[in-house]
């Protein structure tokens, strides 16, 4: 490219800037000039040099730098000598970590700022205009660089070589696949495996228990007699298998509730009326368990209105009726949540008569 | 002694010559020190984005070196008393440590989390920003469905992130996910399944979340943020219509020294506020929510808010379901409408925009110059529509909260936000349409009549009138001749006319004083301008 050629558009004349007597300005001007660039305005911001507003200037951003160094410092000092490690009730530790943000915040603010005062208040102001240069290729390259691709593929040959086309196509697509299906293949699981697919089974089904009914039982793992939870009251309940009580069987944890009188007789004439008939015999006495896993999303559905005998979910606002078989009556949810059917063994301990009876947890395509 | 001093003082050039030598960097270093760009404090939003982004990559880096993505069960033994001896994953474990018994960990935490916040606040309105003004337009639709694919994987980053310390909100975030997955028709099971690597939660999950949320995604985000900045950077950046300013340059300031520096000026005030907000302000404490247990969840257990929306749709959506009495029977949750196709249409509209409204107004020109919102009623107005489904989607995220806070039923925020979120969008196409056509009209007006200027006159048969301003010239009669709209600000008040001072001259005054805005851009080189001489 000669340079002195460059097309440009500003209307400035070229300078030669070997020149001795160009200043340094006229030289950037010539660069501008090639990058077809006009400088419109170029103006100190301030009357002649060393000017008081000036001075005031420098010193305000002078200022700002040495507040960004001392909040700097004082962030690292206190980094380094303010107690930190948390200790019970309200202690100087509570503090360092908003000092840490204050005393850096601080900083960083300063030095952001000053260097924009720099920029913006000393810089002299100035107005450039570029020429974007946006246009297209011409048509002729356009036509070229089209027909040099279809070179390449007159090159190639495929479309003359039909027998390699379909080696293409036939042999070499395997590949593909071949290459996607480890990555791919290793993280398919079937969720419909086994003999007690997870789909549809929870830690009550008796196959986690040697085949015997799963006890019920609390969080610190102790199981559970009818006479521990009051009228009106309600516990959550898990599987009393290994690790029943971890995520390890999230399906599982069960809502147990002592209905009163009343309000029991009103739940098992529902289930009685029910036409699905799923819920008949399974409370036990007055009391009713239901999964806690919201058939939604599958939050626990935890919050339990005693007034309305409702069960709220608090993820997104599903109610479910714990007298009429905890059919959903608000929100999002469409489905029961499906009720355990109860027992007591003979110890006297509440057990699962069986695994629910419906699958628990969200809805999903092809659950029967 | 001499000719050292010299040797010392040419080395730099030396090396210059030497580097362009090898890679004959002078000339496109020079059109790159030359660059102009144009000015804008709207032109920033998008800065905020990428300052945030290095923050978390920053913060980030820091928090990989103590955090553990493992789910094996352990003990609590650390220093916080509430949760001595609870059964916890060693991911919880770990994010416990980083608050507790690192120095300075809960720092980190909070900062990268807040600069997460910023990140997905900024890209938002900055999304805003290119939508109202039309820089979405061609050229630039690519860099737009860019950015779009920027929001989304912000999303998933901000959702991985969210769901890695396993505490008691990040464990049913999890669990919704799930749900999501599972309401796919046909193969829901099977990709959920595939994703926990068997029954939710399983034991690999946060593993898995780890890898994507550390370099998966973040790689892609640098990626697209790189490939967006240098389509910008290659088809310069759009300017507003004003003096001098055409379709095919750019007026503004040259890259360096005055742009560059206020960008890093910029840098450390949005890093400054991060900091500040990161000390100040709590966030995500992970040790009040617990491990994460299926069986727990407190009631108000919140999302981020750029996931807000979508916990919002899900709640408003009526439980309907649909049963498919074929052989076992198959059924459509009515979590698929919000979740899948609610989230896809989120997507994939936005991005197909550019090309629909193109289509619409048979628009195919390059437009370097940005629009007035004002200029394109329906684009404003469907805008608005956007902003407004999302927003009350966003409230309807936290109705439980705000329910409890003032005292109102929850069923009926339900319902509130059920028919809102019908009603509302098209009454602000149609306010934000209206208002936008009142504000071209009034532009039409003062360029017919001029400016009013307070001063009443009464006129010899008792009537009185507004004395205006013209704008330009005027006929024999005194009456102003019409001007023609020029696409841009419109001086309403006498003090824009340089009648009186500007109000406020402050820190960050215009960098075009008001007093300078003609009403159409004046062709260039019609005023003389003086030569400038000297670099000061
Ligand atoms: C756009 C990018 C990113 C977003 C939106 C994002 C967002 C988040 C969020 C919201 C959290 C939860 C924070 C909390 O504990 O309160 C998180 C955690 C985390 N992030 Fe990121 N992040 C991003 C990039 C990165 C990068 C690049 C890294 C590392 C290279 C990283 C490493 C981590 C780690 C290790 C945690 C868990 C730390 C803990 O909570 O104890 N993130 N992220
Ligand atoms: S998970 Fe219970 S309402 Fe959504």
């Amino acid at each position: 490219m000669t340079t002195t050629h460059h097309a440009d558009q500003t209307g400035a004349e070229p300078v030669d800037v070997l020149d001795p007597h160009l200043t340094r300005f006229d030289i950037v001007k010539e660069g501008l000039r090639r990058d077809d660039i006009e400088i419109v305005t170029y103006e100190s911001q301030f009357h002649g040099q060393n000017s008081k507003a000036e001075k005031r200037v420098v010193r305000n951003i002078s200022l700002l730098f040495v507040i960004a160094g001392i909040a700097g410092l004082a962030f690292l000092v206190f980094y380094i000598v303010w107690p930190w490690e948390w200790e019970l009730g309200h202690t100087l530790s509570d503090y360092y970590t908003p000092i840490l943000g204050i005393t850096l915040g601080i900083s960083l603010l300063s030095l952001g700022f000053g260097i924009l005062a720099w920029a913006k208040k000393l810089l002299p102001h100035e107005l450039s205009i570029q020429q974007r240069h946006g246009e297209p290729s011409s048509d002729e390259d356009r036509l070229i660089t089209g027909q040099t691709m279809m070179f390449v593929a007159d090159e190639l040959g495929v479309q003359r070589r039909p027998l390699l086309k379909g080696a293409i196509g036939l042999g070499l697509a395997p590949l593909g696949l071949a290459a996607a299906a480890p990555l791919v293949g290793g993280l398919i699981e079937n969720p419909h495996k086994g003999e007690h697919p997870m789909m549809y089974t929870t830690g009550f089904h008796p196959s986690n228990n040697g085949g015997k009914p799963v006890r019920l039982i609390r969080d610190d793992g102790t199981p559970i007699r009818p006479d521990d939870v009051s009228a009106g009251g309600q516990m959550t309940v898990y599987p009393g298998i290994p690790h029943g009580t971890t995520n390890q069987h999230a399906d599982s944890p069960t809502l147990l509730i002592h209905l009163r009188a009343d309000d029991a007789a009103e739940t098992r004439k529902n289930a009685e009326e029910d036409k699905n008939g799923r819920n008949v015999g399974s409370m036990w006495g007055n009391y009713v368990a239901y999964s806690k896993i919201c058939t939604h999303a599958g939050c626990p559905a935890s919050l339990y209105e005693q007034q309305t005998n409702r069960l709220l979910c608090p993820c997104h606002q599903s109610q479910f009726l714990i007298t009429d078989n905890a059919q959903p009556v608000f929100g999002p949810a469409t489905r029961r949540l499906p009720m355990l059917p109860l027992t007591v063994d003979e110890e006297g301990f509440f057990v699962a008569a069986s695994d629910f009876k419906d699958t628990v947890g969200p809805d999903f395509w092809e659950r029967p | 002694m001499k000719s050292r001093k010299n040797d010392l003082a040419d080395a730099p050039v030396k090396f210059a010559k030497g580097v362009d030598d090898r890679f004959q960097a002078a000339t496109p270093l020079r059109a790159l020190l030359n660059k102009v760009f144009p000015d804008h404090w709207s032109f920033l939003l998008g800065e905020i984005a990428l300052f945030s982004f290095i923050v978390l990559l920053l913060s980030g880096v820091f928090l990989t070196l103590f955090f553990d993505p493992s789910m094996k069960e352990v003990a609590y033994d650390g220093e916080y008393l509430g949760l001595r001896g609870t059964m916890m994953s060693a991911a919880y474990e770990s994010s416990l440590h980083l608050s507790f018994e690192v120095r300075g960990g809960l720092f980190m935490r909070q900062m990268h989390h807040w600069a997460a916040l910023l990140f997905m606040a900024s890209i938002i309105v900055h999304m805003a920003r290119v939508f109202f003004t039309g820089a979405f337009r061609k050229p630039r639709e690519i860099n737009w469905v860019i950015g779009v694919l920027l929001f989304l994987l912000g999303f998933f980053a901000g959702f991985t992130g969210y769901s890695l310390p396993d505490d008691g909100l990040s464990g049913t975030g999890l669990r919704i996910a799930s749900a999501i997955m599972l309401a796919l028709p046909v193969v829901g099971t099977w990709i959920s399944a595939a994703v926990f690597g068997g029954e939710f939660p399983g034991e690999l999950i946060i593993g898995r979340f780890y890898i994507a949320h550390v370099l998966l995604i973040p790689g892609i985000l640098l990626a697209l943020i790189s490939v967006h900045l240098g389509i910008v950077f290659k088809q310069k950046h759009t300017q507003w219509p004003g003096p001098m300013r055409t379709n095919t340059n750019v007026v503004g300031e040259r890259m360096f020294p005055r742009y560059a520096m206020k960008q890093g000026g910029f840098f450390m005030a949005v890093f400054g506020v991060i900091a500040l907000m990161a000390g100040m302000f709590q966030i995500n404490p992970i040790w009040l929510f617990g491990p994460y247990r299926a069986s727990e969840v407190s009631s108000a257990s919140q999302p981020d808010f750029y996931v807000m929306f979508m916990d919002g749709l899900v709640r408003l959506m009526p439980n309907w379901q649909i049963y498919i009495p074929i052989g076992n029977g198959y059924s459509l949750p009515p979590m698929f409408w919000p979740a899948v196709v609610g989230l896809g249409a989120l997507f994939t509209l936005p991005m197909a925009y550019p090309w629909l409204e193109a289509r619409k107004l048979k628009d195919n020109r390059t437009h370097n110059l940005l629009e007035r919102p004002r200029d394109n009623p329906e684009r404003v107005g469907i805008g608005m529509m956007a902003l407004t489904f999302f927003i009350v989607a966003t409230i309807s995220g936290s109705n439980d909260v705000i329910a409890d806070k003032f005292h109102i039923s929850l069923n009926a925020m339900t319902w509130a936000g059920r028919i809102g979120l019908l009603i509302l969008p098209p009454l602000a196409y149609y306010i934000s349409v209206r208002i936008c056509l009142g504000l071209q009209q009034h532009d039409r007006q003062v360029l017919a009549h001029g400016v009013e200027t307070g001063i009443i006159k009464r006129l010899p048969n008792g009537a009185f009138v507004e004395v205006h301003q013209p704008l330009g010239p005027v006929d024999d009669h005194g009456h102003p001749i019409p001007l023609e709209y020029a696409g841009w600000v419109v001086p309403k008040k006498m003090n824009r006319l340089g009648a009186l001072a500007p109000a406020v001259k402050g820190f960050f005054f215009p960098v075009e004083k008001p007093a300078d805005v003609p009403v159409s851009p004046a062709p260039i080189g019609s005023e003389k301008r003086e030569e400038i001489k000297s670099g000061r």
